[in-house]
């Protein structure tokens, strides 16, 4: 119960009068992130980051996870009222949350949506307070070779386990890892890949690409749509919320299920888009009558939003014990941890309690306020949706400017943060994802010191990486997921080889 | 273009209804500029130059495997291998595919709106250098409501005007961040 302990202390430090404005702050700006037409959590946490850049690491993390929710909360609405899903996970919820609202059930849906999100979070939040210091307990006894064992298994499941074409996974990876690459070698102290340019002895750095990729580009990809819009307004009252939450109990099997899918896929990088839907396909295959589905039931509302919001919680998970992120978002996150000048991974437990525990009861707390600012705010931000995005863009445009430059206080960045919005766009149009080139930014230099430090460590020889049976065990797992689509189709077609045998 | 037209609903009897217009939307049968399949080919041998000159790079600086391990070239250089493989095997699956071929990237409505957006950035950013942020944040926000969002000229200077207030309050005076300024910035003093 050591746990509890820290989380009281935790609480204890969130509960100043600064920390909660703070709070309340993300959470608002938040919503309005999530409400805009196309920016969700990783667009709003990388446009709204240089404002935590002065404050302390605890401060500035809570307000920037309170952003994360409140975006995640602020998408529902979107979904349910207009039919447009701010985010791709939200497309679960509009099968039944739209027809719902065209119903004049839209208060339910809403409410539907905000407290499963809540349970969702909750869920994860709970996995996080008991598992992850085990987790990083027992990761401090990795060394250099584990850690890259570990690195080198996030690489290789999101090029096996990914959706996408797998030439272009290993593109937008290779590209990010070559990017992080530039600049001072940390270990010899070389120079590479600067022409001899003076900015780039810095090397790219990973925000100021993040505000170009999520920032920038987003804005122009929301100009290609049409950006008109018709919806329903909605007031919650309480008489309903009430009524929602007494049928609660008889949906815990849905509830229960979407949260163990959000947690799973969301610690491994399936990621919260696979969770909503398979939150959703599961709830249907086991209902009873599968085909009301998609015509407005409160079900499929509940199903894949508790599994969205626990997979967006749990990639927090792998961040904060590990120093690996399992979402964009997390990558974010970790790399305003490095501007702050905390170092991620296990030992954050246990050098920096204050701001772990801070954080994870942020999490708690951040929820239950959340969960009311939505539940009485809906008509307000529905509303924001009136104002011209004429206006909107322009000043998200400035926030980006203004961020890139904080980072270094470097003109530089800001030209490479308006390269990064045209990468970005390309990028996303033909299909290259951008997760797996965030996440090899952020993850390349420590990637490569822990290789070439436990190659130093073992004289050349890598057979370090089979060395003992837990990195070795994380190696070959490494390498199986890498090769899994080759993997399965072997084991498909035996299986298609046996069938006609048995019968 | 872009403005918010707010009807008062009529349609279902108990709810408001918000409807926002965008009068000036990219039509659907707009002229494709080019193919999703030529913006793959473009893109892919870009990354295959920039393998190759990087990787040049990485070969001039020491690519092999010293006595205690890569050099500092080495795992770069055969990043680059792999960018440069992924990419031509890319080229190769967008040369042979059937399917799909003349699939639109961009249609010329749709540029021209992400013109809109991406030329007045770029001005902007090269105004940053001698006006400072604050300044060109203004002309930004402003001009892009009135020319673009067609927003009256009082109510976008008066948005704009306070939106770089709140920016300046907050980045310069509350918490201490250090900002391109210019000329106008100089005079009162900061």
């Amino acid at each position: 119960m050591e746990a509890l302990t820290l989380l009281l202390h935790g609480f204890a430090v969130l509960l100043t009068w600064k920390t909660l404005a703070l709070m309340l702050v993300g959470l608002l700006l938040g919503i309005f992130v999530g409400v805009l037409p196309g920016l969700g959590g990783p667009n709003g946490v990388a446009i709204l980051l240089p404002l935590t850049f002065t404050m302390d690491p605890t401060s500035a993390i809570v307000m920037l996870s309170c952003i994360y929710w409140g975006a995640l909360f602020g998408g529902a609405i979107t979904s349910i009222l207009f039919n447009i899903p701010g985010e791709a996970w939200s497309v679960a919820t509009t099968f039944d949350g739209y027809p719902m609202a065209q119903q004049g059930k839209a208060a339910e849906a809403l409410t539907a949506a905000f407290t499963s999100s809540f349970i969702g979070s909750l869920v994860a939040v709970l996995l996080i307070t008991f598992l992850a210091p085990r987790i990083a307990s027992f990761a401090l006894r990795f060394g250099p070779p584990e850690f890259f064992a570990v690195y080198l298994l996030t690489f290789c499941s999101f090029v096996g386990l990914g959706r996408e074409d797998k030439h272009k996974t290993i593109i937008s990876m290779a590209f990010g890892l070559l990017l992080a690459a530039i600049g001072m070698d940390t270990v010899s102290g070389q120079l590479r890949m600067t022409f001899g340019f003076d900015p780039l002895l810095r090397g790219v750095n990973f925000l100021v690409a993040v505000i170009g990729l999520f920032g920038i580009s987003e804005i122009l990809l929301t100009m290609e749509e049409r950006l008109a819009l018709r919806g329903h307004a909605a007031a919650i009252s309480l008489r309903v919320v009430l009524k929602v939450w007494r049928e609660l109990p008889r949906y815990w099997v849905t509830l229960l299920r979407s949260s163990a899918i959000g947690c799973w896929l969301g610690i491994t990088p399936g990621g919260a888009i696979a969770a909503s839907f398979m939150g959703y396909n599961l709830a249907k295959r086991f209902a009873r009558d599968p085909s009301s589905f998609g015509k407005g039931r409160i079900e499929g509302v509940f199903a894949p939003e508790t599994a969205a919001h626990a997979s967006g919680t749990a990639a927090l998970l792998p961040m904060l014990a590990l120093g690996i992120p399992g979402s964009g978002t997390a990558a974010i996150l970790l790399g305003g941890l490095m501007v702050w000048g905390l170092n991620p991974g296990p030992l954050l437990f246990v050098e920096h309690k204050d701001f772990v525990w801070g954080l994870i009861a942020s999490m708690y707390l951040g929820n239950v306020v959340g969960l009311v600012i939505v539940l009485t705010t809906v008509p307000i931000f529905a509303s924001i949706l009136r104002i011209p995005f004429a206006a909107v863009a322009p000043m998200i445009v400035v926030s980006c400017a203004i961020g890139a430059y904080a980072i270094q206080n470097a003109m530089f960045d800001v030209w490479l943060m308006l390269l990064f919005g045209v990468v970005g766009y390309v990028f996303k149009k033909i299909g290259i994802p951008l997760a797996p080139f965030t996440l090899a930014l952020v993850l390349g230099n420590r990637s490569e010191d822990a290789f070439r430090l436990s190659m130093i460590g073992a004289g050349g020889d890598l057979r370090v990486f089979w060395s003992n049976g837990l990195v070795g065990s994380i190696t070959t797992l490494a390498f199986i997921l890498l090769l899994w689509p080759l993997i399965g189709r072997i084991f498909e077609s035996a299986g298609r080889f046996l069938r006609p045998a048995k019968t | 273009m872009l403005r918010a037209l707010y009807v008062n609903g009529t349609m279902p009897p108990s709810e408001t209804e918000i409807v926002v217009e965008d009068p000036t939307a990219p039509s659907d049968n707009s002229p494709a500029v080019t193919t999703r399949r030529t913006v793959e080919v473009v893109v892919y041998l870009v990354l295959i130059g920039l393998a190759l000159l990087l990787g040049f790079d990485n070969w001039r600086s020491g690519m092999g495997w010293a006595k205690d391990g890569p050099q500092s070239g080495y795992l770069p250089f055969y990043l680059c291998v792999i960018l440069a493989g992924a990419s031509l095997f890319g080229l190769g699956v967008a040369f042979l595919r059937r399917t799909d071929v003349a699939r639109t990237f961009v249609t010329r409505d749709q540029l021209r709106r992400v013109m809109q957006v991406f030329v007045p950035t770029f001005l902007f950013v090269l105004l940053v250098q001698w006006l400072g942020i604050y300044v060109a944040s203004f002309l930004l926000v402003a001009g892009f409501m009135r020319l673009i969002g067609r927003i009256a000229w009082w109510k976008s200077l008066v948005t704009s005007f306070l939106f770089t207030l709140i920016m300046f309050l907050t980045f310069e005076v509350a918490f201490d961040v250090i900002m391109p300024k210019g000329p106008i910035e100089a005079v009162f003093g900061f």
